[in-house]
């Protein structure tokens, strides 16, 4: 390559390396530096070793905030998953309209976060709530979605579900991917529907599940706006109140930016970590074409 | 490079640049050049907003050197946290008294002292309950905009006739609860469907209860939150959760509508009296202009009459944010808006008492509240009580916040909600004294 072309290649590329050093190389590192210091924005970062570390260690309210969010993290992404992929496969059948449904259930997933928290807010409601509607029309006694502590949580995992077609319309061109060779081979070896999603479908879609999976954790981990807006405060007492929540609490309600800035270098090593051993567990169940 | 490269690069560069240096100069529409121009963040919207806005364009007309830039924002106490960390915060920034220890020990406000001195602006001049707590570590931190002091809402109508007067209605919180056994009322399938008092409604002072049973939070060095007054209050709101059932309580209150609106659970008849600032009386005339209600103090404890009169004050404040480009004219329309008639104006509007200390028979007379003068007497009672002057406040509103859930929903015992809160904030403050306050 010409050292012209070079320069002209860095000179289009410019936009995206001063975002990138602008926006996240630069907070990155200054918060790295922030998390051993006591920041309050106002005054001057003051060098204190691991203070906040070790506070953080001590704090409950940490530890809750924690199993909330990896309780959050256990029930919504094997649950999206599993409509995702649902989804998906009934919109790879050949229907008529198939381009209007399709539209239909990736819809959702434009609505703006504060506006789902307003909306399920109705939808939840124990006293005059659609959903308990519909169950008080069954003579069945509905919980109190969001003022029971017990409820209020499941009622967020449930909500997760609304925001599955990102996920639908991946898992729907990995669908499309998978060569209908296969599909026939199995045919004649008298596979029936199950036995082809298992051995065929499934398998071979492995890759984008583990995408999937692996992008589910890292969104469900800083799931912040819609129990930000629907249970302010992480009401009822802190059953939803979850750990970016409480790291914004403290960087702009409270003024801690330094010890916000150690939760959230905690919570890069445990996104780390979570998202290491899903990739280890799922290794040797995922079947790459290359392989 | 080409002649067009270097020419786009040139062109970009100095747009840039020139961003970083003058952005902060530019000026509004809004914004009059030939005066100093005073931005003013404000936290209100809606009729609160318009009623300020009123006052700033009066100053505007009222002189030729000022012009001040009205803004109401939300958030504005994050806002101006970072506008002022920045270097660029408003001149003039409406907050909450709650935030004015925190901003004050961040180092992020104007010591006013001087400038009311210079304005003739002092103790003597404010209600003694309103200006003591504008005070703290030997500065003036704030004035006040509109204050707020808070009593029992009661519904008449909803109440047996013995007891349906200001001076028929029971003065002790035994005989709240009484009264409350006596009018509340079950659906047959077990629900409530009218409940005499709820402490968990409106829930906005969770932190003030044991204050309510002779407690404090805050003992000049340590914080109190496990004191014995503050369990007792909590044993109280417990009683609350057992009489009604906690669940029972938690799905009725879930059909409630906001407070700004007609489906106000007072306003509705849920809820038979209620806890509440001098402005509901406003909100009563915009939705149900003919609600019968009137006011009464908080009832005390039966053993502690000495605390009869005690009510919870309240104020919304005007500061000046440290690094500030014209603390000098954000003053003087502070100062304006402290003059008997403008303040008398704008508490009017608000549907809020005076914090001032004299108050003209016109504003009593002409208030839409009728029971103005009561709400005046509760700011001006040696009962009365604002939160406690502590920087770590939002987090121990906070905690005792989720105290209260945890008592409500019966998760704790009260005596356990609170030690584990009084742990939990005193390793904070600990934290807190060493590291801000550098003690």
């Amino acid at each position: 390559m010409k050292k012209r072309d070079a320069r002209v290649g860095i000179l289009f590329a410019m936009p995206w390396i001063l975002g990138f050093l602008i926006f996240l190389a630069y907070p990155l590192i200054a918060s790295l530096l922030y998390s051993f210091t006591n920041f309050s924005i106002l005054r001057p970062p003051k060098f204190i070793g691991v203070q906040n570390f070790n506070e953080l260690f001590h704090d409950q309210v940490f530890y809750t905030t924690l199993k909330n969010t990896l309780l959050y993290v256990a029930g919504a992404v094997p649950l999206s998953t599993v409509v995702a992929i649902g989804l998906a496969m009934l919109l790879n059948t050949k229907v008529k309209g198939m381009a209007v449904y399709r539209t239909l259930f990736f819809l959702p997933t434009l609505v703006p976060m504060v506006a789902l928290g307003t909306l399920f807010l109705w939808v939840f409601n124990g006293d005059y709530g659609l959903l308990n509607e519909a169950f008080h029309k069954v003579h069945v006694s509905p919980p109190n979605w969001l003022g029971d502590p017990t409820w209020a949580k499941w009622t967020l995992i449930l909500i997760s579900i609304w925001g599955c077609g990102q996920a639908m319309v991946i898992y729907l061109a990995g669908l499309q991917d998978v060569p209908v060779s296969l599909y026939e081979a199995a045919e004649l070896d008298g596979a029936k529907a199950w036995a082809k999603t298992k051995h065929v479908t499934l398998p071979m879609i492995s890759p984008v599940i583990v995408f999937n999976v692996v992008m589910g954790i890292i969104g469900s981990l800083q799931v912040f706006a819609v129990p930000y807006v629907m249970f302010p405060g992480g009401a009822p007492a802190r059953s939803t109140y979850f750990y970016t929540s409480y790291l914004y609490d403290n960087a702009f309600q409270y003024q801690r930016m330094g010890y916000a800035s150690a939760m959230g270098w905690v919570l890069f090593l445990i996104t780390l970590a979570l998202t290491m051993v899903a990739l280890k567990l799922t290794d040797k169940h995922v079947h790459y074409e290359a392989n | 490079m080409t002649l067009k490269e270097t020419l786009g690069l040139s062109t970009a560069a100095i747009v840039l640049v020139s961003t970083a240096i003058y952005g902060d100069k530019v000026v509004s529409r809004q914004a009059r050049t030939d005066r100093v121009t005073v931005i003013y963040w404000e936290k209100w919207t809606g009729d609160e907003a318009k009623e300020m806005r009123k006052v700033v364009d009066a100053f505007n007309r009222s002189q030729n050197r000022i012009f001040v830039q009205y803004l109401s924002i939300s958030g504005v106490d994050t806002k101006t946290m970072l506008a002022t960390a920045g270097g660029n915060p408003p001149d003039v920034a409406g907050i909450w008294l709650e935030n004015l220890y925190e901003f004050s020990d961040a180092n992020a406000l104007t010591d006013l002292t001087k400038m009311a001195k210079a304005n003739n602006i002092g103790r003597d001049y404010y209600i003694k309950n309103y200006w003591d707590p504008l005070n703290y570590q030997g500065g003036l931190w704030a004035l006040p905009s509109t204050p707020a002091s808070i009593a029992l809402h009661v519904r008449p109508d909803l109440l047996p006739s013995d007891v349906n007067t200001p001076a028929t209605f029971p003065k002790t919180i035994e005989g709240l609860d009484a009264l409350v056994d006596r009018v509340s009322k079950k659906k047959p399938n077990g629900d409530l469907e009218m409940a005499g008092f709820l402490p968990s409604n409106p829930g906005w002072w969770n932190w003030s209860w044991g204050v309510y049973f002779g407690g404090s939070l805050f003992d000049g060095q340590n914080l109190t939150l496990d004191s014995k007054e503050n369990v007792r209050a909590f044993d109280w709101v417990a009683s609350y959760a057992k009489r009604f059932g906690s669940k029972e309580v938690q799905s009725f209150q879930s059909g409630f509508g906001t407070f700004a609106s007609p489906q106000d659970p007072f306003m509705e008849g849920k809820v038979a009296t209620e806890l509440n600032g001098v402005w509901k009386a406003n909100y009563i005339r915009v939705y149900k202009k003919d609600l019968p209600w009137f006011a009464v103090p908080f009832p005390y404890p039966k053993d502690r009459p000495d605390l009869e009169g005690h009510s919870n004050l309240s104020q919304d404040v005007l500061t000046i944010p440290r690094g500030a480009k014209h603390p000098k004219e954000a003053f003087e329309f502070i100062a304006y808006v402290q003059t008997l008639e403008v303040m008398e104006g704008l508490c009017s509007g608000h549907g809020k008492n005076s914090p001032l200390a004299v108050v003209t028979e016109h504003f009593f007379k002409n208030h839409q509240n009728k029971y103005i003068r009561l709400f005046d007497q509760l700011a001006r009672s040696p009962k009365a009580f604002s939160p406690p002057a502590i920087g770590i406040l939002p987090q121990v509103r906070d905690e005792l916040n989720v105290a209260f859930q945890e008592v409500s929903t019966e998760q704790k015992k009260p005596k356990d909600a609170l030690h584990d809160a009084q742990v939990r904030m005193m390793a904070l403050w600990d934290t807190y004294r060493s590291q801000v306050l550098n003690k």
